[in-house]
């Protein structure tokens, strides 16, 4: 059930960031072999693989390279997206602690094949030790002329904002400017970093990158379901008896992950389930009827309006009132708005306004109507997921105003 | 320039490479309302007012400045669309004082909004910012719509005097560090003045009557003239109250201003106006 292939086996005891980690990994093995490959090649096994993006989107990594190849332009970036902020997600933290060496080796070779020879890795400003981890990696892979071709890699460090985790804000921030996001299209691939080509990928889907070039197309597949190959990170959160980030394949059964004596453990306070928020804070209230009938798979969780997200599921039982959950999350998607777009900036505040009124729950016209409006009309990822939570609870009476027992 | 056809409301409308989607709807019918667009400064995207569904994409499109393409299967009216141009009016109202803002104002009647429903909590109602001679700042009527920051910097003026600070609910326009205008990069040329949609930022003299009940909208007359100050003659509006001038623009399509001023024709034109006050010739 609990895989290990982006984060490595207990057997592994190398330095996270040395040589012997390197090439106890394979990726020193996945660098070399991709220095013989034509770029094509290297896009041509990626797409074969179907790695599908890992920061939330699914978007196929394959077609993302090959988009940023075909770009007419020059210079080109690749860009690390390691602003991790979303509560209940902390994979990337523990990928680039544990093993940093992936997630750079995936990014050394996405910049080969897409004719890249400046990289940035962004890198949330509170993970100190990730950047120090990070930045110590990346020296020795310097150091052991690994950077080939001219390539260099430079570390930036967020300052706090949750949005400039969202692609086009995190170019902003790196140029020096507010992180707003822009209006999409045009794309990253033909027009993002200082308006040029660029390739931005999460950690989490560079380390898939390092692993499939160290191996082949075909182990890659042998994991996963074959529209959805590979592993997944998983952050488990709450009342859970072993809360941490957990290496699965995709379409395990989402019970398994919760329950499985290696991966959840059940709950920890051995009372009922009331719900689980998958996707993160912009994530999807599930209930415990819909966690028995679901596979941790795109398709199967599309079908009961759910999504993967960033990997995270946040499980509460039945001490926790949804509604209070509900007002937290609106705190934080108000925190976090950049304040560019009305129904974003105004809307995450009503929004957490209304909920924390004694009958804001009570008109659920309006807070459907402003929900769909910043789902429908908001620029980015931010204000369109903001409400996606209270719009799941909304959808399922069974959650409702069944306070804390 | 080739063309584009594409398909808006169930019609086939045909248009130039590079329109927008919101000038092919124009074409075909009535273009979606507007309240942050303006058409001699880069888009900002923020009001969201002009959303139109298109379909094949997630989420509604801006289509001040999405561009049309071919096979494009646009909707105006569907019930999404509606519901977010209403809730985006609703959300303004409930946030900003917006007597002096005719788009929101539309925005809300033609869609049966109601400026009361999001009225929650917080508002941006606050102190006038009056610091300067020419003119006044009051950002309880703020929409905070991008135009000034746009022309003060790349769009007109090339000052980059203001720009948005803060963020979420908080964000607002500042002149670095909350600084006073005169203490600021600003040169004054009113630009910013005259982009403003909602009485924001508002040219003192027009200020100064109507906190004393004397502006009168329709008395105001408007002579065309050119600029006396320097060579390149730019076209001026000198809008006329009572046989005094109250303010001067420049029309927004003339080609030689595009609207923008410097802070001599805007503002200093009460010579025009001192009368028998030539000093006796020796």
């Amino acid at each position: 059930m609990r895989e290990y292939r982006l984060l490595p086996p207990e057997s592994v005891r190398s330095h996270p960031a040395s040589y012997e980690r390197l090439v106890e990994r394979g990726f020193e093995r996945a660098l070399n072999r991709t220095q013989s490959l034509s770029p094509k090649t290297i896009i041509q096994e990626v797409s074969d693989a179907g790695i599908l993006g890992r920061g939330g989107a699914a978007f196929p990594t394959g077609r993302k390279w090959a988009s940023v190849a075909e770009a007419p332009f020059r210079p080109k970036y690749v860009v690390m997206n390691a602003d991790e902020s979303e509560p209940g997600t902390f994979k990337d933290r523990v990928l680039l602690m544990d093993d940093p060496l992936g997630a750079l080796t995936g990014m050394i070779i996405a910049a080969r094949a897409v004719g890249a020879h400046k990289g940035y890795v962004y890198i949330r400003g509170e993970y100190q030790d990730v950047e120090a981890r990070v930045a110590e990696a990346l020296r020795m892979l310097e150091t052991r002329g690994f950077l080939a071709d001219g390539l260099t890699i430079e570390i930036r460090r967020g300052a706090g904002a949750y949005i400039a985790g969202e692609e086009t804000a995190l170019f902003n921030s790196i140029e020096g400017r507010r992180p707003e996001p822009r209006v999409k299209p045009p794309f990253p691939t033909v027009h993002g970093l200082f308006g040029k080509p660029t390739l931005i990928q999460n950690v989490e889907t560079l380390a898939n990158v390092a692993v499939l070039l160290s191996e082949s197309v075909q182990w890659f597949r042998e994991k996963g379901t074959d529209r959805t190959p590979g592993t997944k990170l998983v952050c488990l959160s709450g009342a859970v008896q072993n809360p941490g980030v957990y290496e699965v394949a995709f379409g395990v059964p989402l019970k398994e992950i919760l329950f499985s004596e290696e991966l959840g453990g059940g709950l920890a306070s051995g009372r009922a389930l009331r719900a689980v928020l998958l996707g993160g804070a912009a994530g999807t209230f599930l209930t415990p009827q819909e966690l028995d009938e679901v596979q941790y798979d795109y398709p199967s969780l599309r079908s009961i309006g759910a999504s993967i997200g960033s990997g995270a599921a946040m499980v509460f039982d039945d001490t926790v009132a949804l509604e209070d959950v509900l007002k937290l999350l609106a705190h934080f998607f108000a925190d976090e708005s950049c304040g560019q777009c009305v129904p974003c900036r105004v809307g995450t505040r009503r929004m957490m306004e209304i909920l924390e009124s004694p009958d804001g729950f009570d008109d659920a016209e309006r807070l459907r109507d402003l929900g769909r409006a910043m789902q429908d009309a908001s620029i980015c990822g931010l204000g369109q997921t903001a409400p996606l939570a209270l719009l799941s609870y909304m959808d399922r009476p069974t959650l409702w105003k069944r306070s804390a027992v | 320039m080739a063309d584009i056809t594409l398909t808006i409301d169930g019609v086939r409308v045909t248009v130039p490479e590079g329109s927008t989607v919101r000038e092919a709807c124009g074409q075909s019918g009535e273009a979606p309302p507007v309240l942050c667009f303006h058409d001699n400064l880069t888009p900002a995207n923020a009001c969201r007012a002009c959303v139109v569904e298109v379909e094949g994409s997630r989420a509604l499109v801006a289509s001040c400045s999405r561009k049309a393409e071919q096979d494009m299967v646009v909707h105006t009216q569907s019930e999404r669309v509606l519901n977010a141009r209403r809730v985006v009016g609703e959300l303004l109202a409930s946030t900003s004082d917006v007597s002096l803002a005719p788009g929101v104002q539309d925005l809300l009647s033609q869609n049966a909004g109601d400026p009361a429903r999001y009225r929650t909590g917080a508002t941006w109602e606050q102190q006038v910012l009056d610091d300067n001679g020419l003119y006044v700042r009051d950002y309880a009527k703020c929409i905070l719509c991008y135009r000034c920051v746009e022309a003060c910097g790349e769009d007109a003026q090339n000052t980059f005097a203001i720009t948005v600070a803060g963020r979420g609910f908080e964000a607002h326009i500042d002149a670095g560090f909350g600084r006073s205008m005169p203490d600021s990069d600003c040169v004054f040329c009113g630009n910013c003045v005259a982009v403003c949609p909602t009485g924001a930022l508002i040219d003192r003299s027009e200020y100064t009557l109507r906190q004393t009940g004397a502006w009168q909208e329709e008395a105001v007359s408007t002579t065309e003239t050119v600029c006396s100050y320097c060579g390149v003659g730019c076209d001026l509006e000198l809008h006329v109250l009572d046989n005094r001038i109250v303010k001067v623009t420049s029309p927004m399509d003339h080609p030689v201003t595009h609207g923008m001023l410097c802070v001599k024709g805007r503002y200093a034109y009460q010579y025009v106006q001192i009368e028998d006050e030539m000093p006796e010739r020796a």
